[in-house]
């Protein structure tokens, strides 16, 4: 690989593909594409410790297998696939795309593998992921690594804070790239595009617009470049979206992670053992109403939905020790009245919520590890699981906030990752990755298949881009 | 069930104490655990959610600086997070055995200036047996240069009292750790482990990102075995010689064909080779992934290692001539310096690697 630094090289040359992203559906696109002996150009806006975009911060993909395969147990077949994801999506996806992203998954591990990605056995506290999803040796970073490193082995050409700002089409065809690069703008020719920028969720600005002033308290678990500067440019060329412009995916995560790229650590999986109270003291949804795998996507948007979108989950000395403790220390107090003082809550209404909530609270069997259908009575809401008196100090609290994850907004594209032009499908430009993920992906998320849609239609991307210039 | 939280530390509070940045890092890693699958350094961390100091400690003494963790974590910088696990556990690490070096000045100035002292030592200590050489004696083959006895009053006690501070190092280091009473098993474990240096191989035979950045290479693996098991071959030569010596009534030289010149010849070459392996990819490692000031000390002792096998092959090979009493001298000076240096240098990573394993054995089993 080379690693192109001078913008007068970049804008010098006709490329038969130039590719818009450094993640990991780009990246499969240019190794598929170099393979065929296609020069390949690849556009990573980040800087290079920064390369990979969101997929850097993944640990796995979910994957259809027939018997064990790769570090997968059992089976896990594309009719179960299916109904997992028309569960999640209730029905918002399209039927075709999905059932093509699940076959082609099989033979994407061996491809992966083939290509310098290592698998490693599911992680301790993901047991019940070892049947459905891959983990990849070292997390996402460690598969961009491996890709980079494929990538330069293939002569693909690298150049990094190389930001897309426009896509130039006539008619049906991609003729070029405006890119902007050591502070130059330069236009980059090239035969084919591919698309694989990711979502729009680092533009707090678009997010705000679209969902509301309040998602200016978003967090942002993943990467911050990525802006949606060339989704934007091409749906204000008239590409066909596809996806819910206004929704984003969005879980509950620590209050005190960073803006931008606070990754998996963030998260936070006490809430099922506690009570959660907004920033006036009260109450606002069930805790307790299924096991926290199910339930953590429905609580970005709780918090969201409550006043300065914070939120504070209240537990006592019983229950530290019934969770992976977050990253962050909680904050401990010897009475609810000063952990009301250190939160900044009003003393009086989060002691008469606990004191409600305690009151409230049944005698019954406590079981942390299963629905254990300890409820309160009379509470509302109520808490239907896991309901036990909040009482033994100390009293530990962790502030909750919404995570974004990623933006539903893309492309539409066909089965061969071709995008749609207002007068049909283009004829040069291909999209891959989280940029057309929602044409499968209409609402909710289904655990490892982001990068399941980036490496199916990253690399059919890549073929079909060269088989054009060939 | 309660759990110690004010153990806990603030992600975004990087320290310059060494256990306590361990600390912050390791924590991190126990809520990621995407390298679970590098070295037994991770299964060992998801065991605790919070981390007393001897957890550091041991986990510190875990850590082979293979370095999979940092090219593979997405918080080393410019992320606020800062990882960079191989270099904290390494700083915790020698601050763990300068902690337990007896006596403790000595180990922290070997690791800052290790270079020069070893130069030092091996010239002292070589000048020294040309001088005692000179004086009057007897004796056949070498020991017509220095006595027998001569070398036996100054070898014992250079090899004995190494290793007594060597131990009173482990017994700080076991009860800093929260040992347990040892088992068969866990050394057999413990020892097969370190055999096959299963931890520097990446967990999955890919070897380790040493020398190569984010690229895996086998070759730190492969030096490091030809120096261990060079040295063990070249100890082992010496024992026979002692053996032969005192039980056979054989004093040296030995021939060729000879236990001792068996052992010791591929023992030396092994040695010399795994050296200057070592020092061309220690050249080429990112040295900010490594213990923060100790880069001469570790150098210091891998040429030290490195010229006692040398001094050893030239001497055979020069067997006879004009010049075998000056290479003695060199030879027996650098194994001196060895020697006396094992409680204060590198060389006393093995016996705290090996204590570290044993623990991990006991853990594993325990709580596994
Ligand atoms: C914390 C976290 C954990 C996740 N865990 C998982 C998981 O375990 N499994 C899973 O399947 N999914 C996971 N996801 C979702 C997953 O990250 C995405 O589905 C996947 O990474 C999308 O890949 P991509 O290549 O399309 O986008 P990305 O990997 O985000 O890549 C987009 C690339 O485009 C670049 N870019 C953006 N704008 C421009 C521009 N204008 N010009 C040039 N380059 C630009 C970016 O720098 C980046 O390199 C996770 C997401 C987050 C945030
Ligand atoms: S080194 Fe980084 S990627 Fe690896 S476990 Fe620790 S935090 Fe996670
Ligand atoms: S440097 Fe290697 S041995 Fe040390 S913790 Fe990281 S992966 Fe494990």
């Amino acid at each position: 690989m080379m690693t192109i630094d001078d913008p007068a090289r970049l804008g010098a040359e006709t490329w038969d593909v130039v590719i818009a992203g450094g993640g990991n559906a780009a990246l499969c696109a240019a190794i598929e594409a170099a393979e065929t002996g296609a020069r390949v150009l690849m556009l990573e806006g980040a800087p290079q410790p920064y390369r990979g975009g969101n997929s850097r911060h993944t640990r796995n993909f979910r994957c259809m297998h027939h018997g064990a395969l790769g570090p997968l147990v059992e089976t896990y077949d594309e009719e179960e696939f299916w109904q997992d994801l028309l569960r999640v999506t209730a029905g918002k996806t399209d039927e075709g795309l999905a059932r093509h992203a699940i076959r082609t998954s099989a033979e994407c591990l061996p491809w992966m593998q083939d290509h310098g990605v290592r698998f490693q056995p599911s992680l301790a506290g993901t047991l019940s992921l070892d049947r459905t999803n891959a983990f990849f040796l070292g997390g996402g970073k460690a598969l961009v690594n491996a890709y980079y490193l494929t990538a330069q082995q293939l002569g693909v050409s690298v150049v990094y804070e190389a930001q897309v700002r426009h896509v130039g089409i006539e008619g049906a065809r991609a003729t070029h790239m405006q890119v902007e690069m050591a502070g130059q703008s330069v236009r980059v020719v090239g035969r084919t595009f591919v698309l694989a920028s990711g979502g729009f969720q680092s533009d707090i600005d678009w997010l705000a617009r679209a969902w509301g002033p309040s998602a200016r308290n978003f967090l942002i678990r993943g990467t911050p470049y990525n802006r949606g500067v060339v989704l934007r440019d091409m749906l204000d060329q008239g590409a066909i979206s596809v996806g819910d412009p206004t929704q984003c995916h969005a879980v509950a995560i620590d209050g005190r992670a960073p803006q931008f790229d606070g990754g998996i650590v963030t998260r936070l999986d006490c809430v099922p053992f506690s009570i959660v109270v907004n920033r006036d003291g009260q109450r606002f949804y069930d805790e307790g109403e299924d096991v926290w795998p199910k339930r953590y996507a429905i609580w970005g948007r709780l918090v969201a939905a409550q006043p300065d979108q914070v939120g504070y989950s209240i537990i006592d000395s019983r229950s530290i020790d019934l969770f992976m403790p977050s990253v962050y220390p909680p904050i401990a107090a010897d009475s609810i009245a000063e952990l009301a003082g250190k939160l900044g809550l009003p003393v009086d209404a989060l002691s008469a919520t606990v004191a409600g909530f305690n009151a409230a609270c049944r005698p019954g069997d406590f079981h942390p590890q299963e629905l254990d259908g300890l409820a309160t009575e009379g509470l509302d809401p109520p808490k239907t699981n896991w309901a036990r008196p909040i009482e033994k100090p100390p009293f530990y609290a962790y502030s909750l906030r919404p995570g974004v994850t990623f933006t539903y907004l893309g492309l539409k594209v066909d089965q061969r990752a071709r995008a749609t032009g207002p007068d049909g499908p283009y004829d040069n430009i291909w999209s891959a990755g989280e940029m057309m993920a929602g044409s499968i992906l209409g609402q909710g998320y289904l655990a490892g298949f982001g990068m399941t849609i980036g490496t199916v239609f990253g690399r059919i991307a890549g073929q079909e881009a060269a088989a054009h210039v060939s | 069930m309660s759990l110690d939280v004010t153990l806990q530390t603030d992600p975004g509070a990087i320290s310059t104490d060494p256990i306590q940045e361990a600390r912050r890092q390791i924590e991190i890693c126990n809520a990621c655990r995407y390298c679970e699958g590098f070295c037994s350094v991770f299964p060992a961390i998801t065991r605790d959610k919070v981390f007393a100091s001897g957890d550091i400690t041991q986990l510190a003494n875990l850590c082979h600086n293979c370095r999979g963790c940092y090219y593979a974590c997405q918080y080393t910088a410019p992320h606020e997070f800062d990882l960079n696990l191989p270099r904290a556990l390494a700083a915790a690490r020698v601050d763990s055995w300068e902690r337990f070096a007896w006596p403790g000045g000595l180990a922290r100035l070997f690791q800052s200036r290790g270079e020069a002292l070893a130069v030092a030592m091996v010239m002292g200590f070589a000048l020294m047996f040309l001088i005692i050489a000179a004086l009057p004696g007897e004796g056949a083959g070498f020991y017509a240069w220095l006595g027998h006895s001569a070398m036996v009053a100054i070898f014992l006690p250079a090899f004995l009292l190494p290793l007594a501070a060597i131990a009173i190092g482990l017994r700080k280091y076991w009860r800093e750790v929260g040992g347990q009473r040892i088992s068969v098993a866990d050394v057999k474990e413990a020892l097969l482990s370190a055999a096959q240096l299963r931890n520097l191989s990446g967990g999955q035979g890919q070897g380790c990102n040493f020398e190569k950045a984010e690229a895996f290479s086998d070759a730190r693996r492969h030096c490091h075995q030809a120096v261990m098991y060079g040295f063990l071959l070249c100890f082992a030569a010496t024992s026979a010689g002692t053996v032969l010596h005192y039980v056979f009534a054989m004093p040296a030289p030995y021939g060729f064909w000879s236990l001792p010149k068996l052992l010791g010849v591929p023992g030396g070459i092994l040695l010399v080779i795994g050296c200057a392996g070592l020092l061309v990819l220690r050249a080429k490692a990112d040295p900010d992934l490594g213990a923060p000031g100790r880069a001469s000390g570790e150098r210091g002792f891998i040429w030290l290692l490195g010229l006692t096998g040398l001094s050893g092959l030239l001497l055979y090979a020069l067997g006879g001539t004009a010049l075998t009493g000056v290479m003695l001298a060199l030879h027996l000076g650098s194994v001196l310096a060895l020697f006396l240096l094992t409680p204060y240098s590198k060389m006393a990573h093995g016996f705290y690697r090996l204590a570290a394993l044993i623990r991990e054995a006991q853990d594993a089993r325990a709580r596994g």
